[in-house]
């Protein structure tokens, strides 16, 4: 290894692992010792951040063009097969270990103060650590079958931290509808990987990548079916149609969680995964349109269910899975620097948005408990005028609602921006880019009016609350408002990382990123509006962003907002909306319910327990005892029968062999 | 010496046998039936062996001796049944009957 | 002085052991067991070690038993057994561990059957006469039986005669085989020889008697498993049985049906088994096990029975493994059956552990029971994510080599098989949430105790198996990558 400090990259995600193991050993067995258990969860991360960081200067300063591959174990070694532990460091990764090191780091802080008082504090922390450990994994893995480790290992973590207050069913619902949606986008994962090693021999990626161009040819069934697949996995853990009903329900976890989890890290590991095998969606244009394709509609979908959510984390939540879908437009469109670009500032203040509904919350749920009120302290239609109780959350909120709807020079701008124009640019050779970025900046002037709908009904207007609860309304301890000015910084500035030319920047991500898009660049290059073209569309983006706005400022009336309890039942279009275009109720009438019910009717009752087991199984013993019955009948109990029989016996023998 | 009224006995004593098997009812008496059967044949043996050498006489002991162990299982047999059921009527003794 | 004896000890301290313990006093009884129990497992630790992976069968002895008929005490094993007498050996301490307080009457007889088990199944596993393979097939059938019908639960009846009458069947058809084999191979070469190379050696080509003889094989191997439809024996078993006895079931006895099929019928009648029709039947019967027993296992409102019906499942693979004939596929099932028998036995333990609390198996009588007993709770999840074969533990790596390598030669079945991890997910973590998860509304389980140290000591050794499988299973691998390799140039040949 050239030098030092790149040989302790295994240690980033070892200290998360190391993390868990000891908070899960004090949660098992001094559940009570906060203070030690805040120290170790906070510390591992803070260390795995600078060493994270270490580790990208470095790799910086090296600057190599091809990946450094670490190999620490051989983990299935079987004839040809050979999968190592190892773990990959190239500009790709680099950047996803600064987004989910630096991110976590701060949501942990974030926790310390948000779950204080709650009992199940040591296994929230020792959850919360095992989830980076498995997130860095996701990200560092060499090669398809470790990179899969971290895959389902971070929706385990889901799972457990969405169902984390199991006691409720409706959370321990939500955690298993996650797990499950999950693994069906995992098969897609695994049928994908099988796939690869069939026709390439390798599941490393740098092997797979190097003979990935030979293999296949572009464009041909094979890797048609293997980019879909993957694809599929991608649906699964980034929440795209049609599996994406599973991320609004997660919002049953705590809000940390959800900021970190289910908004900046694991649910953009699709967009990873689609650009770390950038060269495969490369050689398959059509498995690329159905990303974009799918990736603009979902945008739009979810934006327009935000628009009518009143739980203000169910804003978010489709607002999530509104954005992801920008993210897998631009990866779709073959620009997969814009769309990691969009997975970074999107961390950054969807992150903020998040902790900020987490303070609102956490204020607003300190204030019911003080006046042991059993309203909904998730509900808007119960806030209202909270800008003076939390003025510091309010305005970063603010400056992350601007930045997600698009307006300059906040970060949201320029990656979204980035993200249309590709789009664009690329219609002119396939006329369906034009919907898909159509499809985008409708959901764009969504995003604009749910997110200033959010903020005006949370924070602005009247206040409904109730004047008891009011009093109780204050901000949270520092350790929840430093990470969030943290992000507000981020969430500003962090458009720098990638300034267009137009602007006067140097792309300064696109060309980190290089080394590794190049190889799908030389297969389908990357398109770009024309300058003048582009300079049109940054207007026509902007005053969209705007008009949102705008719109939302003039059209929403907050004085005739009730409380949630007095508020009438929605109708027509908004009850659809509301309903989330009963999505959920048609899969469960389609698919939950037939298969349960057919597994315990058919399979069970008849097939196992009629067919085989009664009519097969104890019919055949029937059939002997049937047998037996017949026999039995000889047997009268009458002794002068029996000897009659016997001397009868006897006679026939003699007679047989006298004659 | 007496060959042919020997083994006449014992054919008579046998058919005797046979018919007290087959048609009495009482536990006891039947199995004193299978004890002349058995002793019948044990005449034919003796009568026989006067022409065909000794191992009929020895085969007498043999059957003797069998019949005492018989007689001895046999009758406490018939005695536990009788203690059980108070009766020795072969009719009503049917636990056996399929 | 170890090599050749290690397999005869195995075989025989078990019982020397049974008989110690009917003769000790009751109370001794248990502990008594453990100590023959931990002294077994001491004697074939070492045989990690010794083995040889290139060596082929190795350990062996070769004594005349019934030399007039072609009858010899022979004993060895290979890359594949060497295993599954590990696993026996592994499982069976613990075994006697978890009776400790459930087992309350006639422990003397218990332990003893117990340990005479163990040496029907360690000659199973080792037994390289045909004859004597037979006869362990039986020894191992009959202490079974007892354990089901005497120590059993409610329909312990029931669940008894069906297992015995079910693998009698199988077993009698085998032994029709066997003599069959005999006489075929010993008329043609004029040796009359119960030995399993021997015979192999001489096979020749059997013509249409084969498909007989592989059917025989098969009901007898087809049933232990199980392979849909002889399965219904197993939920029975399996839910009636004491704890310990479905452990042992599920670890070590269903093994018997696959190792059944490795070693005899596959490379006995290879122009069978890989006939084009014949292999389709039995990849889609193991594609029907997989997806059918996930499915109906989803619906079980009975822990034990829910377990049973996923080692249908499970056992779907290592058939799949088996029959697509590739070296991944190959070690594939030979991890799947280890696996199962670490991650099914587990789970049964812990079963057991809370049965024995509330004497109930049905889940609905818990729920949210997370709370009360957090210690259970975590190694339960731990557990049932092993055997929904989440990536990182032993399950993942067992399910993805037979995947890879069934993909090789059977891509539809794989792509079916791997739809299986969805269903896998969905019966056990369902059965998860209502056990510890959702609200804790009964007020029985308000006060249950959480594991003792004993307890713990029976599923910690699980736990570390399933870590170690999982991150590197490299050990494994390499001593049975030979014997997979091997097997698959017999059949081929």
């Amino acid at each position: 290894m050239p030098s030092s400090i790149l040989a302790f990259v295994w240690l980033v995600p070892a200290l998360p692992l190391a993390g868990f193991v000891l908070n899960g050993a004090l949660a098992l067995l001094r559940p009570a010792s906060k203070r030690a258990v805040s120290v170790i969860g906070v510390g591992v991360l803070a260390a795995a951040f600078a060493l994270a960081v270490a580790v990208v200067f470095e790799l910086a300063r090296l600057h190599p063009e091809a990946p450094l591959v670490f190999h620490y174990w051989p983990w299935l070694p079987v004839g040809p097969l050979r999968i190592d532990y190892a773990l990959q460091l190239d500009p790709l990764s680099g950047v996803m270990l600064l987004v989910v090191t630096g991110i976590s780091a701060l949501i942990h802080l974030y926790s310390v103060g948000y779950m204080q008082d709650d009992p199940g504090y040591a296994r929230y922390f020792a959850e919360l650590n095992l989830f980076v450990f498995f997130m860095l994994t996701l990200v560092l893995g060499a090669s398809f079958p470790v990179m899969f480790v971290g895959w389902e290992g971070v929706g385990l973590c889901s799972y457990l931290l969405i169902g984390f207050w199991f006691n409720e069913k409706i959370n321990a619902d939500a955690g298993f509808k996650a797990f499950i949606v999950n693994r069906i986008g995992d098969f897609g994962f695994l049928v994908a990987m099988l796939l690869i090693f069939r026709h390439t021999g390798s599941l490393d990626f740098t092997d797979v990548f190097a003979r990935a161009p030979t293999a296949f040819t572009a464009g041909d069934r094979t890797i048609t079916a293997i980019t879909l697949l993957l694809f599929l996995g991608c649906t699964g853990k980034s929440a795209q149609i049609p599996l994406y009903t599973w991320l609004p329900d997660a919002m049953q976890g705590p809000t940390p969680v959800s900021a970190l989890i289910h908004a900046a890290t694991m649910v953009t590991a699709g967009v990873y995964l689609v650009a770390r095998c950038a060269v495969l969606f490369a050689l398959s244009p059509v498995a690329s349109a159905v990303v974009a394709g799918v990736g603009a509609l979902t945008a739009l979908f979810a934006a327009t269910i935000g628009l009518k959510q009143w739980d203000i984390k169910k804003v978010l939540a489709y607002s999530t899975i509104s954005q992801l879908g920008y993210m897998f437009l631009g990866v779709g469109s073959g620009a997969y620097a814009a769309g990691i670009f969009h997975l970074t500032t999107h961390a950054f203040f969807k992150a903020l948005l998040f902790l900020g509904a987490g303070s609102v919350i956490h204020a607003m749920h300190r204030a019911y408990h003080a006046t042991h009120s059993h309203e909904d302290a998730q509900d808007m239609r119960n806030m209202g005028g909270l800008k003076a109780h939390l003025p510091w959350t309010c305005g970063l909120m603010w400056i992350a609602t601007l930045a997600i709807a698009g307006v300059p020079p906040l970060s949201g701008f320029f990656s979204k921006d980035e993200i249309l124009g590709a789009a664009f640019a690329r219609g002119a050779a396939q006329p369906a880019w034009y919907v898909f970025w159509g499809l985008g900046l409708v959901a764009a002037l969504c995003t604009a009016f749910y997110m200033t709908r959010l903020m005006l009904y949370t924070f602005h207007g009247p206040n409904r609350t109730g004047d008891a609860e009011r009093a109780q309304l204050h901000e949270g301890p520092w350790v929840m408002t430093g990470p969030l000015l943290v992000l507000g910084v981020l969430t500003t500035l962090g458009g720098v990382v990638n300034l267009p030319p137009l602007l006067g920047g140097g792309e300064r991500l696109e060309h980190w990123l290089e080394p590794v898009t190049e190889g799908a660049a030389r297969l389908a290059p990357v398109l770009s509006p024309a300058p003048g073209i582009e300079g049109l569309l940054i207007g026509v983006a902007v005053a969209v962003a705007l008009a949102g706005l705008v719109g939302a400022w003039r059209l929403l009336d907050l004085e005739r907002l009730v409380p949630a309890r007095l508020a009438p039942p929605e109708r027509g279009l908004g009850r659809l909306l509301w309903k989330k275009y009963y999505i959920d109720e048609l899969y469960a009438a389609l698919i939950v319910r037939p298969v349960v019910w057919m597994s315990r009717e058919v399979l069970w009752r008849l097939v196992d327990q009629r067919l085989v087991d009664e009519v097969g199984v104890n019919g055949a013993a029937r059939v002997s005892r049937a047998l037996g019955w017949v026999g039995s009948q000889l047997q009268t109990g009458e002794l002068g029968f029996y000897v009659m029989l016997f001397v009868a016996g006897v006679v026939v023998v003699l007679g047989a062999a006298v004659r | 010496m007496l060959l042919g009224p020997s083994l006449f006995v014992s054919a008579v004593l046998f058919t005797l046998g046979v018919a007290g098997v087959l048609l009495r009812r009482n536990a006891i008496v039947i199995f004193m039936c299978v004890e002349l059967m058995l002793n019948a044949v044990n005449l034919t043996f003796i009568a026989l062996a006067q022409t065909l050498g000794v191992a009929g006489q020895i085969f007498v002991f043999f059957v003797m001796a069998v019949a005492a162990a018989e007689a001895a299982v046999g009758l406490a047999i018939i005695l536990a049944i009788y203690r059980h059921r108070a009766t020795l009527n072969l009719e009503r003794i049917n636990l056996l009957k399929g | 002085m170890y090599e050749p004896w290690v397999l005869t000890a195995l075989l025989a301290w078990p019982a020397v052991g049974a008989l110690a313990v009917l003769l000790a006093p009751a109370r001794w009884a248990k502990h008594l067991a453990l100590g023959v129990a931990l002294i077994e497992f001491a004697i074939s630790v070492p045989m990690w070690w010794t083995f040889v992976p290139q060596a082929g069968m190795q350990f062996r002895l070769d004594a005349p038993w019934m030399p007039t008929w072609g009858i010899h005490y022979t004993v060895g094993v290979d890359g594949i057994s060497l295993f599954l007498v590990l696993l026996t050996t592994f499982l069976v301490p613990l075994s006697v561990l978890g009776s400790y307080s459930a087992i309350a009457t006639r422990e003397r007889g218990y332990y003893a059957l117990l340990l005479l088990l163990t040496s029907g199944m360690i000659g199973v596993f080792v037994a390289l006469d045909l004859f004597l393979f037979y006869v362990m097939w039986e020894v191992m059938l009959i202490p079974m039986y007892f354990i089901i019908g005497v120590w059993g639960g409610e329909g312990r009846l029931y669940a008894a005669i069906k297992f015995f009458i079910y693998t009698m069947l199988g077993s009698l058809l085998m032994l029709v085989a066997i003599l069959a084999l005999v006489l075929v191979v010993g008329r043609r070469t004029g040796i009359y020889t119960f030995s399993y190379e021997q015979l192999m050696a001489g096979l020749g080509n059997l013509g249409p008697l084969a498909y007989w003889l592989f059917a025989a094989f098969f009901l007898a191997f087809a049933i232990k498993v199980p392979v849909f439809p002889f399965h219904t024996w197993l939920p029975d078993a399996h839910t009636e049985a004491p704890t310990a006895g479905s452990v042992i079931l599920a670890g070590v006895l269903l093994k018997m049906g696959t190792y059944g099929f490795l070693r005899f019928a596959f490379p006995l009648f290879p122009a069978v088994a890989l006939h084009p029709a014949i292999q389709a039947g039995i990849v889609v019967l193991s594609l029907v096990g997989i997806i059918y027993g996930g499915l109906v296992a989803m619906v079980q409102p009975d822990f034990k029975r829910l377990i049973a019906y996923s080692s249908v499942a499970h056992l779907g693979f290592v058939m799949l493994g088996i029959w697509a004939l590739t070296l991944q596929s190959v070690q594939g099932a030979l991890l799947v059956m280890i696996n199962h028998g670490i991650s099914t036995g587990a789970l049964f333990f812990l079963v057991g552990m809370i049965y024995e609390r509330r004497h109930s198996r049905l889940i609905e009588a818990y729920g949210g029971i997370a709370r009360v007993v957090p210690m259970f709770a975590a190694v339960l999840t731990v557990v049932s994510l092993s055997a929904i074969g989440l990536p990182g533990t032993n399950g993942f790596v067992g399910e993805l080599l037979v995947l890879l390598g069934a993909f090789q030669t059977h891509p539809v079945a794989a792509i079916v098989a791997a739809s299986g991890v969805i269903v896998a997910a969905a019966y056990l973590l369902w059965a998860l949430q209502r056990v510890i998860y959702n609200p804790l509304d009964k007020k029985e389980n308000e006060t249950l105790l959480d594991l003792t140290p004993r307890e713990l000591a029976v599923l910690v050794p699980l736990l570390a198996c399933i870590v170690w499988l999982g991150v590197y299973p490299k050990p494994f691998l390499e001593r049975m990558e030979p014997a997979a390799q091997h097997f698959i140039d017999t059949v081929k040949r």
